[in-house]
C-alpha cells in the first residue's frame, strides 16, 4: 500500500508533462542493486557515457599488445592468418579487396574501447584493466599513424581524438534508393533474346568437399571386446570427459586428435615424452626454442606445472592462457590430450 | 563435387526396365528356384523380421542413420577459428517451412555459451524508471505469444557478390533458418521497469565471452520484438541462446542476441563493433550504409541444386524452393527454367505468415535438357527481388551484407546443378 501511495504523486507528476500514460505493471522482477548495475553496465558511446577514468601510453600499449593481441593480430596489427587486420588498409575503401581496419574504416574510438574491453583478449574476455585498454586503444591509434609515439590516451582527451572515416556513413537510404527501383510489374515472356553463362562456381572450386559420415554403420561387433577393453582401462573415461569440458578453453588457439593441425598454438598430438617446442612447423617463443634445443621433454609434472602457471614457468611464451584453476583439471586436460593423441 | 551420385540406389524406373529384361530372358527357360521381381519386396526384410528397439532407446529421439547426411555443415577458409564462426543450414535437404532445432545455422563470436538457467538473469537499466533484474522464474509469469519467423544473416550470400563461388545453396543460402519462437513481447517486460520519455534506443548484451551488442531503436522494441525462450516448442538449443534471445523480426540476426542477459535503454546508438565495423554495407566509392536492419525479399530453389540433382531422369520433377522478405509475406514466386527468358508463377503451399520463409514448388515435366532455374520473390509490399547485376549497379561488389540476388542453378542434361551467373 505504501509502494502505491509513494507512485501516486509520481503518476500524476507524468501526467501533467503530457509524457506517455505510465502502464500498468505486473510487479514482476525486483530492483537492481548499483553494485550489480555497476557489474555489468560497461559498454561506451560515442559521446564518453562509460568511459571509465583512466589513461595509457602507445609504450604500455605496445608491451600489453604484444603480450596479449599479437598471437592473433600480429606485432603490428598486421594479423595471423585469418584473424582480423587492424591497421593499415588507408585508401582501400573504393577499391577491390578493401581493407577495414580500425584506421581506414572504424567510424569511432568508443567503439574500440568498448569492444576490447568486453570481449578481447579471445578467450580471457574482460580480463583488462582500464589502464591497459586506453594503452590498447592508443597503440592501435599509432599503428594506424593517427596519434605520435609519444601519445596518452586517457578518459579527458578520449573526445578529442578524430576518426578519419566517420563521415563516410550514412543512415539505411535503401527505402529511397532501391524499393522504387526493384517494385513494379515484372516482365513474364521473351524477357530476353538470349542467355549466356558468365561465371561458373566450378571454375573457382571453393566448395568444401563432402566429408559425410559413412552410411553403412560400423559393424560394432568386429572390433574384440578384449582390445575395447584394453583402451577403456588405459585412461579413465571419466577424467577425459572431465578433460574435454575444460578443454573448451583452449581451442580456441589449439587442435587435437586426427587431422590437427597448427593454428595460433601447435597442434597437441603427442606432448607427454615428446620435445619441449618440438611440434614440427610451429613458430615458437624463444623460451621453447631454448627448450627444444636442449633436449628437455615434457613429463606429466612439468606439463601440469605449465598450465598451471604458463608464464610462471615458461618466461617469455607466448601463451596468453591464464592457467588452469586446480590440480585436478591440469590432470584432466592431460588425460584428455593424451587419449586424442595419434602418433 | 565428383561424389554426388554416392550411395544414390538405382532408380525404380531402370530397376523395372532391368526387372522386365531379364524376366523375358527367361521365358521358356527353366524355372526359377524363386519368385522374381524386386528383392526389396521378394525378400524378407530384416527390419519386418525381427524386433526393433524398445521405447527407452533414445529417450530423446534422432533422425534414422539414413539421414546422416543431412547435417550443418561449415566453410573452413571463411574464417579464423570455430569458436568465432557460422556453419550453414542444409536448406537443400529440407521441405515445408520449419527449419528442426538442430539444423539451425550457428553463428558464434566466442564460442556456445553454456548457461545454467538457474544462475541467469535478465536486467534492464539505462533510462528507466525502474531498473531491474528477472530470474527465469520471473520471466515465466509474463504473457506469452507464438509466432514463426526467419532468422537470416546478414551475410548469408555474402560470398556470392564478385561472382558465383560456392556450389549448394547450403553454401549459398544457408545462413537462415524459419522456427516457431514462443516468447514475452519485448515490450511487456519493458513497461514493467518503465521508460522514460528520453529513452529512444535499446542496447541488449549477451552473456556469452563475445558480450555481444548491437543498439535497436525503441519503435521496433516495442511493435514486435520478443525475448524467446522455447524453439518449436522446446527449449533454444544451446548454441541458439538458451536460455533466453533476442528476436528481432525480419532483421539481420546479428541483432537476435542470445544468451540476452541486459538491455540498456539510451538516448542514442551505441555505434559499437558490430554496427560500425561489421554489418554496415560499404559501397563501391567507399562510403557505407549503416543501420540497413531489414531483411530484403529473397528466394533460392533449394531442389534441384548442386547438392540435390535430379537422380531419376527426365519425366515429372518437382521444382521446389523457399522465400522470404522482412518486410511482410511472400504472395508470389515467380520460376524459371531458361534463364529468365519466361517465367511461371509457382505454386505456394504451406501457411503464409509474416516475416516467415515461404514454401514454393512449380511441377514440371522435364524433357531431359539442360536449364537455366531461377525463382523471383515479391513480397507483400510489391519489392521484387532483384538480379544480382542490379544489386551490383547500385553497391557494388564490397558490401558483404545483404545480398538477396536472383540465383541461377545451371542443370545439365545428366541433372546435375552447378552454381552459375548468366548474361
Amino acid at each position: 500500500m505504501l509502494k502505491f501511495l509513494k507512485a501516486f504523486p509520481l503518476v500524476c507528476a507524468l501526467a501533467l508533462t503530457a509524457a506517455p500514460v505510465a502502464a500498468e505493471t505486473l510487479g514482476l522482477g525486483r530492483a537492481a542493486l548499483s553494485d550489480e548495475i555497476a557489474a555489468w553496465d560497461i559498454d561506451v558511446r560515442p559521446d564518453g557515457l562509460g568511459l571509465p577514468e583512466g589513461s595509457g601510453d602507445v609504450w604500455t600499449g605496445e608491451e600489453v599488445f604484444v603480450e596479449k593481441c599479437a598471437a592473433c593480430h600480429g606485432d603490428f596489427g598486421e594479423a595471423v592468418g585469418r584473424w582480423p587486420v587492424l591497421a593499415g588498409g588507408q585508401g582501400t575503401l573504393e577499391r577491390e579487396n578493401p581493407v577495414k581496419t580500425i584506421g581506414s574504416y572504424w567510424p569511432y574510438l568508443s567503439t574500440v574501447f568498448d569492444y576490447v574491453n568486453r570481449a578481447m583478449p579471445f578467450g580471457e574476455a574482460q580480463s583488462l584493466t582500464p589502464d591497459e585498454v586506453y594503452a590498447i586503444t592508443a597503440y592501435l591509434l599509432y599503428v594506424n599513424d593517427l596519434v605520435d609515439e609519444d601519445f596518452e590516451l586517457s578518459h579527458e582527451n578520449f573526445l578529442d581524438v578524430e576518426m578519419p572515416n566517420t563521415a563516410n556513413f550514412y543512415m539505411d537510404d535503401r527505402a529511397e534508393t532501391e524499393l522504387p527501383v526493384f517494385s513494379g510489374e515484372v516482365c513474364m515472356t521473351d524477357c530476353k533474346d538470349s542467355v549466356e553463362i558468365t561465371m561458373r562456381a566450378a571454375v573457382l572450386d571453393v566448395t568444401p568437399e563432402e566429408d559425410v559420415v559413412a552410411e553403412e554403420p560400423v559393424a560394432e561387433e568386429a572390433v574384440p571386446a578384449e582390445e575395447a577393453e584394453v583402451v577403456v582401462a588405459a585412461i579413465d573415461p571419466a577424467l577425459i570427459e572431465a578433460g574435454e569440458g575444460a578443454f573448451r578453453q583452449c581451442r580456441a588457439c589449439h587442435e587435437v586428435g586426427e587431422g590437427a593441425s597448427n593454428r595460433t598454438g601447435p597442434a597437441l598430438n603427442g606432448v607427454l615424452g615428446h620435445t619441449i617446442g618440438g611440434v614440427e612447423g610451429f613458430r615458437y617463443s624463444n623460451t621453447f626454442k631454448d627448450a627444444a634445443e636442449a633436449g628437455e621433454v615434457w613429463e606429466a609434472e612439468s606439463l601440469a606445472a605449465f598450465l598451471a602457471d604458463p608464464r610462471g614457468t615458461r618466461s617469455g611464451t607466448k601463451m596468453t592462457f591464464r592457467g588452469v584453476r586446480s590440480e585436478e583439471e591440469a590432470t584432466a586436460l592431460i588425460a584428455y590430450i593424451e587419449s586424442l593423441a595419434t602418433e | 563435387m565428383t561424389n554426388i551420385y554416392k550411395g544414390m540406389k538405382p532408380t525404380r524406373r531402370n530397376f523395372l526396365r532391368g526387372a522386365a529384361a531379364s524376366g523375358a530372358a527367361l521365358v521358356g527357360g527353366a524355372t526359377a528356384a524363386r519368385a522374381e521381381g524386386d528383392p526389396a519386396i521378394i525378400d524378407k526384410q530384416p527390419w519386418s523380421q525381427f524386433l526393433g528397439a524398445g521405447v527407452d532407446e533414445a529417450p530423446y529421439g534422432m533422425p534414422s542413420k539414413f539421414e546422416a547426411h543431412v547435417r550443418r555443415q561449415d566453410v573452413p577458409w571463411l574464417t579464423a577459428d570455430p569458436v568465432s564462426s557460422i556453419n550453414f543450414t542444409p536448406l537443400h535437404e529440407l521441405d515445408g517451412i520449419i527449419t528442426p532445432n538442430g539444423l539451425c545455422f550457428e553463428r558464434h563470436h566466442s564460442g556456445v555459451a553454456e548457461v545454467d538457467p538457474a544462475e541467469h538473469r535478465l536486467m534492464i537499466n539505462g533510462l528507466v524508471d525502474r531498473p531491474l533484474v528477472f530470474t527465469m522464474e520471473d520471466l515465466m509469469r509474463f504473457p506469452r505469444e507464438n509466432h514463426v519467423y526467419f532468422l537470416e544473416c546478414a551475410a548469408n550470400s555474402g560470398m556470392e557478390w564478385a561472382g558465383a563461388q560456392l556450389n549448394g545453396c547450403q553454401f549459398t543460402h544457408g545462413m537462415i533458418h524459419n522456427v516457431m519462437y514462443t516468447g514475452i513481447p519485448l515490450r511487456l517486460i519493458l513497461e514493467e521497469a518503465g521508460i522514460k520519455a528520453s529513452g529512444k534506443w535499446l542496447l541488449p548484451e549477451g552473456a556469452d565471452a563475445a558480450g555481444m551488442t548491437r543498439s535497436i531503436p525503441i519503435e521496433k522494441a516495442m511493435d514486435d520484438c520478443l525475448v524467446a525462450f522455447k524453439m518449436n516448442g522446446e527449449a533454444l538449443r544451446p548454441e541458439q541462446g538458451y536460455p533466453i534471445r533476442l528476436v528481432v523480426p525480419g532483421w539481420e540476426g546479428n541483432m537476435w542476441v542470445k544468451w540476452l542477459r541486459r538491455i540498456e535503454v539510451g538516448d542514442q546508438p551505441w555505434h559499437h563493433r558490430e554496427e560500425t565495423s561489421k554489418y554496415t554495407d560499404l559501397l563501391a566509392n567507399g562510403q557505407a550504409r549503416r543501420f540497413t536492419w531489414e531483411m530484403d525479399a529473397k528466394s533460392v530453389i533449394t531442389s534441384p541444386s548442386p547438392q540435390m540433382p535430379i537422380t531419376q531422369g527426365p519425366g515429372p520433377l518437382v521444382i521446389s524452393g523457399v522465400a522470404w522478405s522482412g518486410r511482410g509475406t511472400i504472395p508470389r514466386v515467380d520460376v524459371t527454367t531458361d534463364g529468365g527468358v519466361s517465367w511461371q508463377e509457382a505454386r505456394m503451399s504451406g501457411p503464409s505468415l509474416d516475416k516467415s520463409m515461404h514454401r514454393f514448388y512449380l511441377d514440371i515435366n522435364w524433357d531431359g535438357n539442360p536449364m537455366l532455374l531461377q525463382s523471383r520473390a515479391h513480397d507483400s509490399t510489391g519489392y521484387v527481388q532483384p538480379t544480382k547485376d542490379q544489386l551490383r549497379a547500385i553497391r557494388g561488389e564490397n558490401s558483404i551484407y545483404h545480398n538477396n540476388g536472383i540465383q541461377t542453378w545451371a542443370v545439365n542434361e545428366n541433372g546435375e546443378a552447378e552454381n552459375v551467373e548468366i548474361s
